[in-house]
């Protein structure tokens, strides 16, 4: 009889605890948000220039789009996750109003998809970061090709990543950096185009 | 020995009184025009397999086991459920653009490539959700040859 109580004790502690830690698994997601949306606007406000607000939204998209990528190409997954966490709260505050319906509907596809690969890179291993920084860069590109940038870009393309199936991404300096292959093949890939 | 008792006693109690919060059931009998299965020609052995093995987290019906009706794992499951459908639900998937079908197929092909889905936790109680080598290959296939039909 003791030994019973003893036993159905443990079992029910054990229960309670593993109560206790899935319940705090759930909530950790949504504390970082906050506080990478006050950044972000800090940011946009000190870039915000009088002839250039049409632009201060996407400014800050491609900012932190080009931090992931360093990031990556620096293999540093840590930098890559918290660029990825600004972007995804850049995008939330895209402002679409000024664009024709179509737009806006295309826009907001983008936009839905380039989040969620954001959100997915901001809590990933380097090597999932990479996976989704592939098809975020194509996002981007097309984001681009709506909205315009003041920026110099350069659309690079990698033909060796995902078994040589390629991968294009955006860089603000001529000289290739490669983010897919990390520090393996910094050199590897050849410019598409440029932007500007 | 009294206190002890008394320990054992509370969280009898507690185990007891969380078995009356209650849980959401992801449960529905509405046939989608939108499933995965609806919109797309999906040979048989995939359909089947599928469903058995990723549709319990990844649509709006969860066959739920016996053990799913005690806290807390009702809790933990809900929690997976929630969790599963944000990233894909099979239900919803003619509502995809093409875009999010693309970046969809990516992570179905790469997760189930990696052996990351379906989850080892998942797998560990329904046997029968594991691939096979042969079942693992013959849904790469399919979802590669949807993918590059995009």
């Amino acid at each position: 009889m003791k030994k019973l109580k003893i036993t159905m004790s443990i079992l029910t502690m054990a229960l309670v605890a593993l109560t206790t830690m899935s319940c705090k698994d759930g909530k950790k997601e949504g504390a970082t948000e906050p506080m990478s949306n006050e950044m972000h606007q800090e940011d946009t406000g000190s870039e915000m220039m009088a002839d250039n607000s049409s632009n201060a939204g996407s400014s800050a998209i491609i900012d932190n789009y080009l931090k992931i990528k360093n990031a990556l190409v620096a293999d540093n997954q840590e930098d890559a996750a918290e660029a990825g966490g600004m972007l995804m709260a850049d995008l939330k505050d895209f402002d679409k109003s000024k664009y024709s319906s179509d737009k806006q509907r295309e826009l907001t596809d983008i936009i839905e998809d380039a989040t969620e690969h954001a959100e997915h890179i901001s809590e990933s291993p380097m090597e999932h970061q990479r996976e989704h920084f592939d098809i975020l860069s194509k996002d981007m590109i097309d984001m681009i090709a709506i909205t315009g940038t003041s920026k110099k870009l350069y659309q690079d393309f990698c033909p060796m990543y995902n078994n040589n199936k390629g991968a294009q991404w955006l860089s603000s300096t001529e000289e290739i950096k490669n983010p897919y292959m990390g520090s393996k093949m910094p050199g590897c890939g050849k410019m598409q185009k440029e932007i500007n | 020995m009294k206190i002890f008792k008394t320990i054992a006693w509370v969280l009898l109690i507690a185990f007891v009184g969380i078995q009356f919060f209650p849980t959401e059931r992801n449960q529905s009998e509405a046939e989608y025009a939108s499933d995965f299965m609806e919109v797309n020609t999906v040979p048989p052995m995939v359909q089947n397999k599928i469903k058995v093995s990723c549709y319990d987290c990844h649509s709006n019906n969860t066959k739920y086991p016996w053990y799913n009706k005690v806290q807390p794992v009702a809790w933990f499951l809900e929690d997976h459920i929630e969790e599963g459908k944000n990233e894909l639900n099979f239900n919803e998937w003619g509502d995809y653009s093409d875009r999010r079908k693309n970046s969809k197929l990516r992570s179905i092909i790469s997760q189930i490539e990696d052996d990351e889905m379906p989850l080892d936790s998942y797998t560990f109680i329904h046997r029968d959700a594991k691939f096979s080598e042969s079942e693992k290959k013959e849904i790469l296939k399919y979802m590669t040859q949807l993918k590059n039909k995009l």
